[in-house]
């Protein structure tokens, strides 16, 4: 691939879990296992730092939560070998305890580890991340710690979600499954990243297509 | 008799356009159409022009690109025409793009100008602290004149970047909630705040040029908005273009309407 120009920081939103599930006619959930299967071999694979997103919709999100804990329990060993840091960003109001109490563990499990970092954003908005950083920036200036005055986009950025990470915006974003949007994911962050759309749907996204996407983030 | 010719062949193409935009127009419009107005520069070296000849080839086809989505129906128009990040370029440039936006702007407030035949309202967006005087007075102007129009509406951003914007929103809304309990902020405080707020969020985001990048445009309201980056330059921008990307957000739209009736 050669080490001219790679991403430091690939976000990807894993779009057509569903939509894989149908065209084989099996049931929604088989299609997140096999999303959430192709995001363990992708993570063991390749890249130094990864954003994942997964959008919640109302009527599944039970089934969701499920997977996740199922999930976070079962590649622990995965992520230690790996040396691979976890952190998760998003709403945790939302989340059941069971699954909060494992996010918490898995956090505080891998956060020594440097070189590869992911992070999975659950129940993520841009417009929140946003919001959650004006309301921190709002508190400090009542409190007197800061001056309206002086806020600035420097500022704004350390209090995004983002600032678990050492390099918070990320220089490529990919979408699968062919929808042309953000869908809210990365609003602020993504102002300089590369955005790459593909039809390709996420179960089926393995090293080809993460070539593909590489070699022409190189040519931008 | 040249001139006669030529005005008989703008007569069919607009006759051909009415009919084609009657056909469009039984399928969902988008209310709203933004721009990033790329590949000026690259236009002029490719054709061997000079550098200002790109910007000015830039403004004749986002005059023509203009008449088509009023034309079509579409209620506002929003085009990054020059960003915060621009200031950085050679000072012979940037002095020259200010000297024609200067002249840009004051036309706009001709009699035969786009805005008196749409009936256009003009926003100019941005910091418009970091414009020389000339052209800040000019904008203000044509902001002024143009207030009571309501037909459609016409926001040029300028000295604009979105993490600008946003900043700017925060503040507002840290200062009016600094006596109240600063919890109770919510994302509609920050909208009311942000300088896009007079518009509705875009529909279609369109890039030239091929680059897909938002470069700091409009990233709080292009959240759900379709991306398109057709490889033309800018000057090189056509109806097909935009016929293009409406058939494709007319062909989303029913999915992206089907997907929300089930939720």
């Amino acid at each position: 691939m050669g080490e001219k120009r790679l991403p430091k920081h690939v976000a990807i939103i894993l779009d057509g879990n569903r939509c894989w599930a149908k065209k084989r006619g099996l049931g929604t959930s088989k299609g997140h296992k096999a999303g959430a299967r192709k995001l363990m071999e992708n993570v063991k694979d390749c890249l130094p730092l990864c954003f994942l997103h997964r959008k919640l919709g109302k009527t599944r999100v039970n089934g969701l939560m499920f997977m996740f804990e199922e999930y976070l329990r079962s590649e622990r060993h995965v992520f230690r070998r790996e040396k691979l840091k976890i952190s998760f960003i998003g709403n945790r109001t939302k989340i059941p305890q069971s699954l909060l109490g494992l996010i918490r563990e898995t956090e505080e499990a891998t956060k020594s580890y440097e070189g590869k970092h992911l992070i999975i954003a659950i129940d993520y908005s841009g417009k929140f991340d946003i919001l959650q950083a004006c309301k921190s920036l709002a508190k400090k200036a009542k409190n007197g710690l800061i001056q309206v005055e002086d806020i600035d986009e420097g500022m704004m950025d350390k209090e995004l979600m983002t600032n678990c990470s050492e390099f918070p915006n990320p220089d490529l974003l990919i979408r699968t499954s062919g929808e042309q949007r953000i869908s809210n994911f990365f609003l602020w962050q993504s102002a300089y990243s590369e955005l790459y759309f593909t039809n390709v749907l996420w179960p089926d996204f393995g090293n080809a297509e993460y070539l593909d996407a590489f070699t022409w983030y190189q040519q931008r | 008799m040249g001139g006669g010719i030529r005005q008989l062949l703008e007569q069919v193409h607009r006759l051909s356009r009415r009919c084609l935009f009657r056909v469009l127009s039984m399928g969902p419009l988008p209310t709203h159409l933004a721009f990033i107005m790329d590949g000026n520069r690259r236009y002029a070296k490719k054709r061997g022009l000079e550098d200002g000849s790109g910007h000015k080839a830039g403004f004749s086809a986002l005059m023509s690109m203009l008449q088509y989505c009023y034309e079509l129906g579409i209620k506002y128009v929003t085009v990054y025409a020059f960003s915060i990040d621009n200031f950085r370029r050679k000072p012979e440039e940037v002095q020259s793009l200010m000297d024609l936006m200067l002249e840009k702007i004051k036309s706009l407030l001709d009699k035969e100008s786009i805005v008196h035949e749409y009936g256009i309202r003009v926003y100019f967006i941005g910091n418009l602290g970091l414009l020389n005087d000339q052209v800040r007075a000019a904008a203000e102007e044509v902001m002024k004149a143009t207030a009571k129009n309501s037909r459609v509406v016409l926001l040029v951003c300028v000295a604009y970047n979105s993490t600008d914007e946003i900043v700017q929103a925060v503040k507002r809304s840290c200062v009016e909630k600094a006596d109240r309990d600063v919890e109770r902020i919510q994302l509609v405080d920050i909208e009311e705040n942000m300088q896009m707020s007079v518009a509705p969020e875009p529909d279609i985001l369109i890039r030239s040029s091929g680059e897909t990048r938002l470069s700091n445009f409009l990233l709080w309201q292009t959240g759900n908005s379709q991306l398109f980056s057709p490889d033309a330059l800018w000057p090189e921008i056509g109806l097909r273009h935009l016929v293009w990307a409406i058939l494709n957000f007319q062909r989303s739209h029913s999915y992206l309407e089907k997907k929300k009736k089930q939720l």
